[in-house]
């Protein structure tokens, strides 16, 4: 196989590793846009969601915005954002592309989350004496946390994985060795990039599965 | 540039009137190859993904497999996916359609596995009394009965296809995406936001008729509710 050698040999050449376009740097620009867009879309989304699903309202909502999230290519939300003012400023683009990409999922899972709390276990502590927000903090989220955490892990796959993407716009992350490839019509490099990207994904989807594990015994039933 | 320096096209407006009457056919044509990857992935992805989940209910141990390998896919980013497929079809819409089966597995796998699963044991079982053989039992009681799972399966995977179809675009078989990523390179802002609202309107319409198939097909559950 002309294209395995090809593309293993490509991965073992030491200057393909080091650089502004090499792979240790690609990895930390993927790394950290999955960061920071997974935070920023938590602080968006759980809050909304965790308040709606307390109240139980908006259900509606989730569902909706979670459906056209869905249908809208993520690719031409980049692209639009790219073509606006926005798309001066670094890589603000991206990262508001990738947020409204990561929201959807957090906030229908959290949603459903608060609401698949069972409800005698709701009456019992307001019966207590327990106030609303008391009621949030120590039962109704503790026993949504799974559901909550399953959202969270699907919106850090999708946000590697989409990731990808912002090289195809001109943005970093390791989506850029396969653009790169592509413009040199060179298939050893294409291949060794989405070989790359594929075992990043693999292993942050795995990692996302072991904490989950190792979380307590309640957090195991509904994952 | 024929056209005259003071309309939208020269001013590079979002919206263009002008744009739209005059690059019909290529708005056309890309919709038309966008529809039709996006037609061929799913119709292939279900003729695939009906005897997966069928093995993995007729057989214990195939279940696990088949879910986990599904996943695994599902997993790969789309233009990693694209381009891993790359040496095997080189620059083809065979690749991208590729592509995309693989995708919409998962999705479809899953929804007719939790279809098959969620018939009641009764109803097989007053099935086989009434002498239905396994053949006929799968077919005029399991999968009618596990076609509203299924459907919402279908419905995500043909929604999901229509917007990974653009990613297509870095082989040169993006249908609406060869037109975004054409226009941002040329920073043609009419030609990137028509393209894009047309891609949301092809995956809107594919869901509400998914919609409309699946009432047609189970009228029984209208009357339930």
């Amino acid at each position: 196989m002309n294209t395995l050698s090809g593309t293993w040999s490509w991965l073992t050449t030491a200057t393909h590793w080091s650089g502004p376009d090499g792979i240790g740097n690609r990895l930390g620009e993927h790394l950290f846009l999955t960061v920071v867009c997974l935070l920023l879309s938590c602080l968006i989304a759980l809050p909304v969601a965790l308040v709606l699903g307390h109240l139980g309202k908006g259900g509606a909502l989730a569902v909706n915005i979670s459906n056209i999230g869905r249908a809208v290519p993520t690719f031409a939300v980049l692209v639009l954002l790219l073509l606006t003012p926005i798309g001066t400023y670094g890589q603000w683009s991206t990262i508001i592309a990738l947020v409204l990409f990561a929201v959807p999922p957090l906030l229908t899972n959290a949603y459903v989350g608060m609401r698949e709390v069972d409800r005698d276990v709701v009456r019992a502590a307001r019966g207590m004496g327990m106030t609303g927000r008391q009621m949030l903090w120590n039962v109704e989220l503790p026993l949504a946390l799974p559901l909550v955490l399953t959202g969270v892990r699907i919106a850090a796959v999708q946000l590697v994985a989409t990731a990808t993407l912002a090289a195809l716009a001109g943005g970093g992350g390791l989506g850029r060795i396969i653009t790169a490839g592509f413009n040199l019509a060179s298939t050893p490099q294409v291949v060794a990039g989405a070989i790359l990207v594929a075992v990043f994904a693999l292993l942050v989807e795995s990692l996302f599965e072991a904490g989950q594990r190792l979380a307590p015994n309640w957090g195991r039933e509904a994952a | 540039m024929t056209a005259p320096p003071d309309d939208c096209l020269a001013r590079n407006e979002w919206i263009c009137g002008a744009y739209l009457s005059s690059r019909r056919e290529i708005l056309w044509d890309a919709a038309l190859q966008h529809l039709q990857l996006t037609a061929l992935a799913v119709l292939i992805g279900l003729a695939l993904a009906v005897p997966l989940a069928l093995a993995a209910r007729r057989w214990r141990w195939a279940a696990g497999p088949v879910l986990g390998l599904t996943t695994i896919l599902y997993t790969i980013p789309s233009l990693a996916m694209f381009s891993l497929l790359l040496p095997v079809y080189g620059l083809s819409a065979a690749l991208v359609v590729t592509g995309l089966v693989l995708y919409s597995l998962t999705l479809l796998v899953r929804n007719i596995l939790a279809g098959l699963r969620a018939v009641p044991e009764e109803t097989r079982q007053a099935a086989r009394g009434m002498g239905y053989g396994p053949l006929r039992l799968l077919l005029a009681v399991e999968l009618p009965l596990a076609l509203p799972a299924a459907m919402a399966g279908l419905r995500i995977a043909t929604v999901s296809a229509v917007s990974l179809v653009t990613v297509g675009a870095i082989v040169g078989y993006g249908g609406l995406g060869n037109l975004i990523y054409s226009g941002m390179n040329t920073y043609f802002k009419a030609q990137v936001l028509t393209a894009s609202v047309l891609c949301v309107v092809i995956a809107v319409a594919a869901d509400l008729l998914l919609l409309g198939a699946q009432r047609l097909l189970t009228p029984w559950t209208r009357r339930q509710a």
